[in-house]
């Protein structure tokens, strides 16, 4: 169905470079995810392949064409975006098939891809209706349902779960990951939120500061960070970052420990601090400990655990599970 | 609870002050429309009262009606101020839609320039555009008054308009760009109906001027075949004498077509208000 291939893609906006030198491979099928923190590009870099927003330079295939020079409706993509954009003065069903009307499609066809639509994500009741009348995850679905019509090479979505609540939020990702499992379609994903990257991606792409920071699949990113910033981003609580001279480590600059990674224990252990906080989740435990050895480090504990705040006890890493990172803050391996 | 926000007391104060206000406002049509329909004793003699049986007399619209081309004044009126509406519309609409949604060289220089024909009043240019209008033969013309009128409104249209467009969802035109519209679609099909109740407003706001406007058709078209409505009733108002009952019932019709078209747009004002509302 769709490829596609960046390479050295950059873009600035006056002085400010906002991409600086993108490549990526995305293969058939493949649901990317692009994650990242506030204004680390991945909106402008999935802007620029809609067509959207021009690149400063580089190049852009889909299917192995070259669009750099393609306007987006002839790009064979399609987009969900955050707010929805759906046109308020047309009905559920013209919303869908808009595009393809535009594109000159016969009209029996329309018909037929927007009732397959339609049935998919269950808007069959809701074809007549204007976009005013839909709730919040009706209207995200029927924007979901106008992509899926034009059967597009390339699905983008552009942070699609950030206006619905937490309870629509995990339906709607199941669906889309629902979606992508029956379509078998490429789809590129823009998320800051890295539950969303881990439950659907195939490959998550980790952007800060314009610059990819490491591809893989999310137990990649997870068990084998490639620098400090991945490693901090994925996971939550965020890793525990101990400097190495502390814990007199002579081969690297930081040690890095996954919270759930440490184990407690009142008697005895390798690193002995105070409790200074403790939160109660009911499946976890999050545990704040001040230490002298090692500052402040979170634990998170399975189940339910019982300490208070003041009370001394010892925390330790699990073997194999602390990452090391160099003075660049490159991982170490 | 706030008990103060709907309290008897402030609710009647509002609407006091806000039926004052309407009282004032209307009360110069309503001394128009009751004299218009007096004899010409009555009117001087009682202005503030009710037209009665004794004093009813409809001798100023027999002589409107009968005297001059009233009818044609109308007509004329009527087709220089909705002509000059829509051409105001369509082009201030296209420039807003051009100065909010591109970003080109000059786009900020561009809008100052715009901007400056709301500070400078255009009459202030009435030789020039009489030259002009000699020059190209456009004298007595109605088109001479469109063209001025367009002129006219445009600044403002333009001014208002881009404002509102900055606010449609920049999501929304790049789904139309995505399906595959045309930046004129996007324009005419996705931004337009949004905008619709700025439209009205600038509507209104361009019609009422151009409707009451005495000096350019004295200038620029004083022709029988060319009058408009409120030069045509200054042929009552003489140095010496005027014929006030004639005036009074020449404006009283005036205030009718405008009303009409005030009415229309007024209801898209409404419509759109609303809809926005319940979004």
């Amino acid at each position: 169905m769709g490829s596609l291939q960046l390479k050295s893609v950059r873009k600035s906006f006056g002085s400010v470079d906002v991409l600086k030198g993108i490549d990526l491979d995305v293969k058939d099928g493949e649901f990317v995810i692009f994650v990242g923190p506030s204004g680390c590009g991945k909106s402008t870099l999935l802007r620029i392949i809609a067509g959207l927003d021009d690149a400063t330079s580089g190049s852009i295939t889909i299917d192995g064409a070259e669009v750099v020079s393609v306007p987006p409706a002839k790009r064979g993509i399609a987009m969900v975006f955050q707010s929805y954009a759906l046109y308020p003065h047309l009905s559920v069903k013209d919303n869908m098939g808009l595009g393809l009307k535009q594109a000159g499609t016969p009209k029996a066809e329309i018909d037929k891809r927007i009732d397959r639509a339609s049935a998919m994500l269950s808007l069959e009741k809701y074809l007549a209706r204007r976009p005013a009348e839909l709730s919040g995850g009706q209207r995200q679905r029927v924007a979901i349902g106008r992509a899926i019509v034009r059967e597009p090479k390339l699905f983008l979505f552009d942070e699609p779960l950030s206006n619905l609540d937490a309870a629509l939020r995990v339906n709607t990702r199941l669906e889309i990951a629902r979606l992508h499992r029956e379509l078998k379609a490429t789809m590129i994903y823009v998320t800051h939120d890295q539950v969303e990257a881990m439950t659907l991606a195939d490959k998550i792409v980790v952007l800060d500061a314009g610059v990819v920071q490491q591809v893989g699949s999310p137990m990649e990113l997870y068990n084998r960070p490639a620098n400090l910033f991945v490693a901090g981003f994925i996971g939550s609580p965020g890793m525990n970052f101990i400097d190495a001279a502390r814990l007199g480590v002579a081969d690297a600059r930081t040690v890095g420990v996954r919270p759930e990674h440490l184990s407690l224990s009142r008697e005895a252990g390798e690193w002995q601090g105070k409790v200074v906080h403790v939160e109660h989740l009911g499946a976890d435990t999050i545990v704040y400990l001040e230490s002298d050895k090692v500052g402040t480090i979170t634990a998170r504990l399975f189940g339910e655990h019982h300490y208070e705040p003041g009370e001394t006890i010892f925390a330790t890493p699990a073997e194999g599970q602390t990452h090391r990172f160099d003075e660049n803050g490159h991982a170490i391996r | 609870m706030s008990k103060a926000r709907n309290s008897l007391t402030r609710t009647s104060l509002v609407h006091l002050a806000l039926i004052g206000y309407a009282i004032i406002s209307v009360f110069p049509v309503f001394l128009t429309i009751i004299n218009s329909m007096k004899a010409r004793n009555a009117i001087f003699r009682n202005p503030m009262q009710l037209p009665t049986p004794e004093t009813f007399d409809l001798v100023g619209y027999t002589t409107v009606l009968g005297q001059g081309d009233f009818v044609n004044y109308f007509q004329n009126s009527f087709i220089v101020t909705v002509v000059s509406i829509a051409l105001v519309l369509l082009f201030g609409a296209m420039a807003a839609f051009a100065l909010s949604e591109y970003r080109f060289r000059g786009n900020t220089l561009m809008g100052l320039y715009l901007a400056i024909g709301i500070m400078i009043p255009i009459r202030l240019g009435t030789v020039a555009i009489l030259q002009g209008m000699v020059a190209t033969g456009l004298v007595n013309t109605l088109t001479a008054l469109i063209l001025v009128y367009t002129a006219q409104g445009i600044p403002l249209a333009v001014f208002i308009l881009s404002e509102f467009m900055r606010t449609v969802s920049d999501d929304l035109k790049n789904a139309g760009r995505i399906d595959g519209l045309s930046e004129y679609s996007i324009f005419f099909r996705l931004v337009l109906p949004l905008v619709r109740p700025a439209m009205a407003t600038v509507a209104v706001f361009t019609m009422i001027p151009i409707w009451n406007d005495l000096w350019f058709p004295l200038i620029l078209a004083p022709s029988e075949a060319t009058k408009t409505v409120t030069l045509g009733s200054q042929i009552f108002i003489g140095q010496f004498v005027t014929n006030w009952n004639a005036v009074l019932a020449a404006l009283s019709l005036a205030i009718f077509p405008v009303l009409v078209l005030y009415l229309v747009f007024s209801r898209q004002l409404i419509r759109g208000i609303t809809s926005g509302a319940v979004k």
